[in-house]
């Protein structure tokens, strides 16, 4: 059991700062780290991992820091985000060397349980270079579990895999995770992070905008003030039985037809807009939210 | 020293493009022992083509040798995956300088005596001098190109204006250059074996104890860079 405590830590470059002030700690289970682009993700992992030393604040594993820690390998597996530049080694090959490196006891029969996992052991003959974008992910996977480490950091690990194996690893993250490990992934997709981690961490901007589980997110996210276009066959009387329902805060004409609704609770107003248009007798046309986008749900987040 | 990083180093030097101008340095200074040594008479072209294989050829192969063997994966970030492991620092930067330094003597420093031989086959003593010189500047060269190649991604472009600018056009107007010039410790062993090549005037054990330290403290500092090295994020 191993535990990841990040104390006020920050990172800057320069002027830049990409993580601000975060404290968060990563216990036995799956955390996901979720947040847009740019968030700051990859730089919270590498701090995790050694790779980043922080500006400011502390991250330690078990109570040692982490950053010129070289010991601290044998219980962490970190699958970065990079590309695999050893496209002239076959996979094999470059599970085996990591296994190597490790100094495992029968490296051999590491690479293969490992390969086994990831279930790449009939393409691990072939050379890196012809392998796909899934494919790569997986072998890189493999190299971070080659020594049943303890605690398992990736870096957008289902970038690129198609649907089929994306189910399997995400399954085999939840059993890592149930298995007691430490297993912290970073993703910008609210819902693959919530197939798998049970506990949510979230990133905007370098800073750490909200964390819990993944119920409380999904509710801080749409238990927000949500902007729709609403077009009926009667807009003037739409707009006039919209503004009279409480989960509706405001309510405008559109010059090019249609009604502009502000919505403090979504959950309410999807139940009545229909039984609202029922009763006054218009018939809707078209539902369109206008700001969806995962960025101004993270905003929001912030803001609030 | 640890083998796995040796063959991956290895594997990294050969397999590349690098390789392959890595084998052609060499292979364009013997075909230029060749020709001068059938167009001119007994050992004429014979400094001329040594000191071009010396200041030129050598420093030019150990540039490429150590870059390659850590160049490409610190500037990718790839070097990572070395990294994310229980293995000293010190050791990844030793067992990358051997592969690195194997490639110089061979393809830098053995080329010298070969052209040597090649040049004026009366005298092997002097072709060993220049060898022995070249492998002594050349392990001090790799070592330096390492740390080089640990400090910055622009190695290849500051190793070749240090070659070029410091060791050759500076160190051939300023005298007092050869105190602080690899090259100039390298000839320094070699006049010790063969008087025939120009003494520098430094002292061999000036010479042999400038080119350890700076050997020593270059791959030091490799360890402590990939101690320290920091992954940068996309963002």
């Amino acid at each position: 059991m191993s535990v990841i405590t990040i104390d006020q830590a920050s990172r800057w470059y320069g002027n830049v700062v990409a993580v601000n002030g975060i404290s968060m700690t990563v216990r036995p289970g799956v955390t996901g780290l979720l947040g847009p682009n740019g968030a700051g993700k990859t730089t919270l992992i590498a701090l995790m991992s050694g790779f980043v030393a922080p500006s400011a604040g502390t991250v330690t594993l078990d109570g040692e820091p982490i950053w010129r820690h070289t010991d601290a390998y044998r219980t962490i597996g970190l699958v970065p985000e990079r590309e695999l530049s050893f496209g002239y080694l076959t996979g094999r090959q470059f599970v085996l060397a990591n296994a190597e490196l490790h100094g495992l006891a029968d490296p051999g029969a590491a690479a293969e349980r490992a390969l086994e996992v990831v279930e790449m052991t009939e393409p691990a003959g072939r050379r890196i270079g012809t392998y796909s974008k899934g494919m790569r992910q997986r072998v890189k996977l493999a190299s971070a579990l080659v020594h049943d480490p303890s605690v398992l950091l990736l870096d957008e690990p289902f970038n690129g895999v198609d649907p089929r194996q994306r189910l399997h690893l995400m399954s085999l993250l939840r059993r890592m995770g149930a298995e007691g490990r430490t297993v912290l992934f970073s993703s910008h997709i609210l819902e693959e992070v919530e197939q798998v981690a049970r506990q949510i961490e979230v990133m905007v901007s370098g800073r750490h905008a909200a964390s819990g589980d993944f119920g409380q997110i999904r509710r801080l996210m749409t238990d927000r003030p949500v902007q729709y276009v609403v077009v009926g066959d009667d807009d003037r009387a739409l707009a006039g039985a919209l503004i009279a329902e409480p989960s509706v805060v405001a309510v405008a004409l559109r010059r090019a037809g249609g009604v502009d609704v502000s919505v403090s609770d979504f959950g309410a107003f999807t139940v009545r807009l229909p039984q609202v248009a029922r009763q006054h007798g218009i018939r809707i046309l078209e539902l369109t939210p206008t700001d969806e986008s995962l960025e101004s749900v993270f905003a929001y987040l912030v803001g609030g | 020293m640890n083998p796995t990083i040796l063959r991956l180093s290895a594997q990294a030097l050969l397999g590349r493009r690098r390789g392959v101008v890595l084998v052609l340095i060499p292979a364009v200074l013997l075909v230029l022992a060749v020709v001068v040594q059938a167009l001119t008479d007994d050992a004429v072209g014979y400094d001329a083509v040594l000191h071009l294989g010396f200041t030129l050829a050598l420093p030019l192969v150990a540039l490429l040798a150590a870059t390659a063997v850590l160049g490409p994966e610190v500037d990718d970030g790839s070097i990572v995956y070395l990294l994310s492991k229980p293995v000293s620092r010190h050791v990844i930067a030793a067992s990358k300088y051997v592969v690195a330094w194997a490639a110089t003597v061979v393809l830098g420093a053995l080329p010298l005596l070969v052209a040597g031989l090649v040049l004026d086959t009366s005298d092997p003593r002097q072709a060993i001098a220049w060898g022995v010189g070249g492998a002594v500047a050349g392990t001090a060269y790799t070592a330096l190109f390492l740390g080089l190649a640990a400090f910055t991604r622009h190695a290849v472009v500051i190793g070749l204006l240090f070659a070029l600018l410091w060791e050759g056009v500076l160190g051939n107007v300023l005298d007092g250059i050869r105190w602080v010039a690899i090259g100039a410790w390298g000839r320094e062993v070699a006049t010790e074996i063969s008087s025939k090549v120009p003494a520098q005037g430094i002292g061999l054990g000036y010479a042999v104890v400038a080119a350890a330290l700076v050997t020593c403290g270059s791959l030091w500092f490799t360890g402590d860079r990939l101690r320290s090295f920091t992954l940068r994020g996309d963002e």
